[in-house]
């Protein structure tokens, strides 16, 4: 299939940036999204052409570096799919397919379509462990948690860290990522001892980086690629307000 | 309770809040005036004559205008707020399954809402208020009350273009709610994986009993009187 | 056989490591501010480590590529983490974890390395749990476990098919609070380009800066590595793709020995190659073969859709070939099984390089719900990347690079024959010998980062007390500086005409042909003939667009290709050396009549340790001799 590409190209975060449009033809349906960057890359390359710079790297869903805004969605068409497991069988021949950066005041973009989500790591350093030292451990089935408990933690704690609930929010909000770790420690009983200093500092720290806050739109759930619930913003919500109510 | 209001979360509390409290007072409000379509106006106008002299609600008067008026203020603290997370937009921006209109256009809405209360305001409210009300006694003339039944038929009656408005009005207001009353729950706190459904449901029904209740009155009088 | 003292403590096989962690010494919370260690990756062995060494008091300065240290490559890891609990009953113990390892790893592992890895993994269990990684539970609240790999227990501990990815969001959590607490500096985005020596010492790193090209010197009193493996030097494997094996190798050129560097595990169930640009190849578990049947048609080439093909023009090779355990074989069979057919022209997909693994019977008989219900996932996953329906049509496999069982030679205190140098989890030559068994990794990498590092190095450093922090303005860092800085130059410098990428495919079609599942002397050394041109033309005529000073993928990979031609040329080496088949190194020279493994116990019952002898000299052999007190040696039979 032939396809045309709008992409976004910005030398660094201090330069202007500006889109590129490039013809791609003979592209394999069986391709992955990120395939078929590289395969544009690799003519870019062999022409004297700056290749797009992109990331990536387990590419299986699973380590969340790759993430780009693929004609006006986070991660492309496909729910419940990252932009390595994107095949270009979702997208039509002919087709023009605009990818973009996320888009965030807190993730400046370092070049092209690669942006710096460091305030993620800021966030869950304030707050987002439980804090025992390796060696105090007590054994690992003195403590029974509920099975549904346990589950319900693994789903908020299934989150990868991609950013795309930040690039899907209007208002680039990064409630639903804090939730999901501030519901996981919320949900068993580990996390409970932390429970109030944590939702207060990470909620702070949120605030401090300049993200966004949240009008329950839905669209992070929708776009997330791991299908985070929002139930999980409610639980931090409630986290929170108890929290100072305790103050 | 430190810094639970310079927060974000704690806006949006204070937006929940005060939107619960205004859903409250709509609903008093649309089952006052339903009241409309009943009879030949004596019972609208008793109603609005209680409305309008009983204590308690005259106490809660300021109450609601000071909420009508936070909910203003955070909603547009939180939207300027909001806009400036984002400060270079995506060129091509597409929708989802999850995502309401509504929901992304609130602050949208709102501001229409409040063009349509202004004149509204105007209508009724001034004049009932601060203008000269037709009196209507049901007593023999042993008490006269104001006859704001006459008031709002009369325009209803008498201009079309205020039926279009307030049909207009009406159906805005019910989008507003579709977002804003499950909205107002998840906000506090109120939700899981099961009442997110039953929320979700419960703001539709609740939307379209506003919305058509209040479009329903300028239509009754403008096709039945 | 100075140069290979393993430092095995003596005493009964349960009391090696208690007794030895008695001796080692300590250093006092005072001293500990003052010394600083560098840790070199993220995944669990490192951000286990850094933790650890943070909340015991040192100062730590932490190093990844990626933009976050949870993204490091255990994430990938699928299937779960061992642990000698025997929450079952089923009668396990750490002695049958270890006999376990030492026999799945075909005897060429160190007896007491791998029962302290059994040992400690009940601490590492217990650990996680603490730190609240969601493990999965039964309904009574109880911690569950799953059996793998054909061990006779259950003794894997699982969360969902995601339990790499939990466990390092555990060990993320606990680097975050270190980072938090100002013990640890976190530093993302960073190669590190070569490793400094000082006095015979490592005291410290030359890393690039990915984002702004700058080349930075960091010193520490002690170095740890916990990069990971090397098998993305294949180019397609089951990997993240930039994983890289530069700082290992650079270890080894400045003296660290590389032990069995051909031992690489080639997984078998892998969604194959769909396209010519394909950079990847993700792994399907290895659970399917429990109720999937793997086939190829009788006829070569035949094209006919496979639901069209009756059963009597199918070939179910690997029960024609192994009639007792069938699809069940361990995975070097099958994996050395379907390159046999597609080599022989059987193999099915546009390129040929294929088998089916048909689940059709299996629905037939139990349901398509109850298929469901135990791979449902693992379908979907399948038919999002190939857009086929494994309920409908069979899915196509083809094995894959998976995991590097060799790497830098260490001794018991996890330190490389470079004083001050440790290596820890996939990165050392480790405790799995010629083989890995599933779940076995998360539990090594754990172990090695929060329960032995901090003991061993802490020994170590005892000696360093008086050593005032390292400066980095002496000769020794400005000349590997300068060594590192001249090496991008000359990338930079070729402006040839060829892409990095391609130059890597190259490389890796040498490596998976000559010496991938099954190797032979003529073609391991026509191995080193190719890598030697491909490495020459590279240099001539590799195009790496741009400069140092910014962000540069291209520079990077081309970076890491050229160390791999190197790596590529030791790898070939050892498997060239080791004339016998053992663990996932298939000599064809060394089978059985009926096409099996032959070990050769008296000739190869020793590590084979490299150490680098300059450039363009052959590296020269250490042989760390395995001596076995504890259990006999067998031959591994699926008969």
């Amino acid at each position: 299939m032939n396809i045309k590409l709008k992409i976004w190209r910005q030398q660094n975060a201090k330069s202007k940036g500006r889109f590129e449009t490039y013809n791609l033809n003979d592209v394999s349906p069986e391709m992955s999204f990120l395939e078929m960057l590289d395969y544009l890359n690799s003519t870019l390359i062999e022409k004297g052409e700056v290749p797009v710079a992109f990331e990536h790297d387990c590419r299986e869903g699973i380590c969340g570096c790759c993430g780009v805004y693929i004609s006006g969605r986070p991660h492309g068409p496909e729910s419940k799919t990252t932009t390595c497991e994107l095949h270009m069988r979702s997208f039509k021949d002919g087709e023009t397919i605009t990818v973009e950066p996320w888009r965030s005041a807190s993730f400046p973009v370092i070049r092209d379509l690669v942006v710096d989500r460091n305030a993620f790591d800021k966030i869950q350093q304030a707050g987002g462990y439980v804090s025992v030292n390796t060696g105090a451990a007590q054994d690992a089935n003195a403590l029974p948690i509920p099975k549904h408990n346990a589950d319900e933690a693994f789903d908020a704690a299934s989150c990868v860290g991609c950013g795309a609930c930040v690039a899907a929010c209007k208002n680039s909000s990064a409630m639903l990522f804090i939730a999901a770790k501030v519901s996981q420690f919320a949900l068993l009983p580990q996390g409970k001892v932390e429970a109030e200093a944590r939702v207060n500092r990470m909620v702070a720290k949120m605030d401090e980086l300049g993200f966004g806050g949240c009008t329950n739109t839905r669209a992070c759930e929708a776009e997330c690629p791991k299908g985070i619930s929002i139930s999980h913003i409610a639980r931090l919500n409630r986290e929170f307000f108890v929290a100072k109510l305790k103050e | 309770m430190s810094g639970l209001l310079s927060s974000s979360l704690g806006r949006k509390l204070i937006m929940s809040v005060s939107g619960l409290f205004l859903m409250l007072f709509l609903t008093v409000h649309l089952g006052v005036n339903l009241l409309l379509m009943f009879g030949d106006g004596e019972l609208f106008n008793h109603a609005a004559h209680f409305m309008g002299t009983n204590p308690a609600i005259k106490i809660m008067e300021p109450i609601l205008a000071a909420g009508f008026i936070i909910h203003i203020i955070y909603a547009s603290f939180i939207t300027i707020k909001n806009q400036k997370a984002r400060p270079v937009k995506y060129a091509v921006t597409k929708g989802n399954e999850l995502t309401s209109w509504s929901s992304k256009n609130m602050y949208i809405l709102g501001a229409m809402l409040l063009i349509f209360m202004v004149i509204h305001m105007a209508n009724f409210f001034w004049k009932i208020k601060f203008g000269e009300m037709a009196q209507i006694s049901y007593d023999n003339g042993l008490t006269y009350i104001d006859d704001t039944y006459s008031l709002v038929a009369g325009l209803f009656i008498n201009y079309w273009m205020y039926d279009v408005l307030y049909i207009i009005g009406g159906i805005l207001l019910g989008l507003h709610l579709s977002h804003g009353f499950w909205s107002a729950f998840q906000t506090i706190g109120w939700n899981g994986n099961v009442w997110i459904k039953r929320l979700e449901m419960i703001a539709k029904v609740f939307a379209v009993i506003v919305a058509t209740g209040f479009s329903i009155i300028p239509l009754f009088f403008l096709f039945f009187k | 056989m100075s140069k290979l003292d393993a430092k095995i403590p003596g005493g009964p096989l349960a009391d090696k490591w208690k007794n030895h962690k008695a001796s080692l010494k300590l250093v006092n919370p005072a001293n500990k501010k003052k010394l600083d260690i560098i840790v070199v990756g993220t995944g669990l062995a490192g951000a286990g480590a850094a933790s650890t060494l943070g909340e015991l008091g040192y100062n730590v300065k932490v190093f990844c590529y990626q933009d976050s240290p949870r993204r490091a490559h255990s994430v990938a890891a699928q299937g779960g983490i061992n642990a000698a609990k025997n929450y079952r009953n089923d009668n396990d113990s750490v002695y049958r974890l270890f006999y376990d390892m030492i026999k799945g790893g075909d005897f060429r592992a160190r007896e007491a390395n791998v029962y302290r890895a059994a040992e400690v993994s009940n601490l590492v269990i217990d650990h996680y749990t603490a730190l609240g990684v969601p493990f999965a539970r039964d309904y009574g609240g109880m911690l569950d476990n799953r059996s793998f790999g054909g061990v006779q227990v259950s003794r894997t501990f699982y969360a969902k098919g995601q339990t790499g990815q939990q466990c390092i969001l555990g060990a993320y959590s606990s680097l975050n609070r270190q980072v938090e607490a100002g013990t640890v500096t976190m530093y993302s985005r960073r190669d590190v380009l070569d490793i400094v020596v000082v006095d015979g010492k490592a005291r410290g790193i030359i890393t690039r800066n990915l984002v702004t090209g700058e080349i930075e010197r960091h010193s520490a009193h002690a170095v740890v590595l916990a990069t990971g493996g090397y098998g993305t030097i294949y180019y397609l494997s089951t990997l993240a793709l930039n994983s890289n094996g530069t700082a290992a190798w650079k270890a080894y050129k400045k003296g660290a020995l590389f032990a069995n560097p051909s031992f690489v595990q080639i997984h078998p169930t892998s969604i194959p190659v769909l396209n010519d640009y394909q950079a990847k190849l993700t792994l399907m578990s290895e659970s399917l073969r429990n109720d999937g049947r793997v086939w190829v048609p009788k006829q070569k080439g035949d094209k006919r859709d496979p639901n069209t093909i009756p059963d009597e023009e199918r070939d179910y090779y690997l029960e024609r070939r192994y009639p007792a355990f069938g699809n069940l074989v361990p995975r070097d069979v099958a994996s050395r099984a379907a390159k046999e057919r597609c080599d022989a022209g059987f193999g099915v997909g546009p390129t040929g390089l294929s088998v089916y693994l048909d689940f059709r019977d299996a629905i037939k008989k139990q349901g398509e719900k109850a298929i469901e219900g135990k791979y449902g996932n693992l379908f979907e996953m399948y038919e999002k990347i190939t857009g086929e329906s494994p309920y409908k049509t069979p899915m196509r496999i083809y094995p894959a690079g998976h995991y590097t069982m060799g790497g830098l030679w260490v001794d018991y205190n996890l330190m490389t024959t470079i004083p001050g140098l440790f290596a820890i989890g996939e990165a050392n030559f480790s405790d799995h010998g010629a083989n890995r068994l599933g779940a076995s990794s998360l539990m090594q990498c754990s172990g090695d980062g929060y329960f032995i590092i901090p003991y061993t190095i802490t020994d170590y450093l005892a000696d360093e007390i008086r050593t005032p922090r390292i400066p980095t303005n002496t000769p020794e860092f400005e000349a590997t500086e300068k060594d590192v800085k001249e090496r991008l130059n000359k990338i930079l410098a070729v402006k040839g005409k060829e892409t990095v990428t391609s130059f890597h495919r190259r490389l890796g079609k040498i490596m998976w042909d000559y010496c991938g599942m099954a190797r032979n002397e003529e073609g391991l050394k026509k191995a080193l003939v190719e890598i030697n041109a491909l490495e020459e033309e590279f240099w001539k005529n590799v195009c790496v667009p741009g400069t140092n000073d910014e962000f540069n993928q291209e520079l990077e990979k081309a970076s890491r290709v050229a160390d791999f031609f190197e790596l590529g040329k030791l790898l070939v080496t050892d498997a060239l050396n080791r004339k016998e088949s053992c663990g996932a190194h298939f000599r064809e020279e060394s089978q059985t009549e009926t096409g099996e493994a032959k070990r050769d116990d008296s000739k190869y019952a020793y590590v084979a340790a490299w150490e680098y002898k300059g450039e363009g000299q052959a590296p020269e052999l250490h042989k760390e001799e395995l001596s076995y007190e504890f259990v006999k040696m067998q031959e591994r039979n699926y008969k």
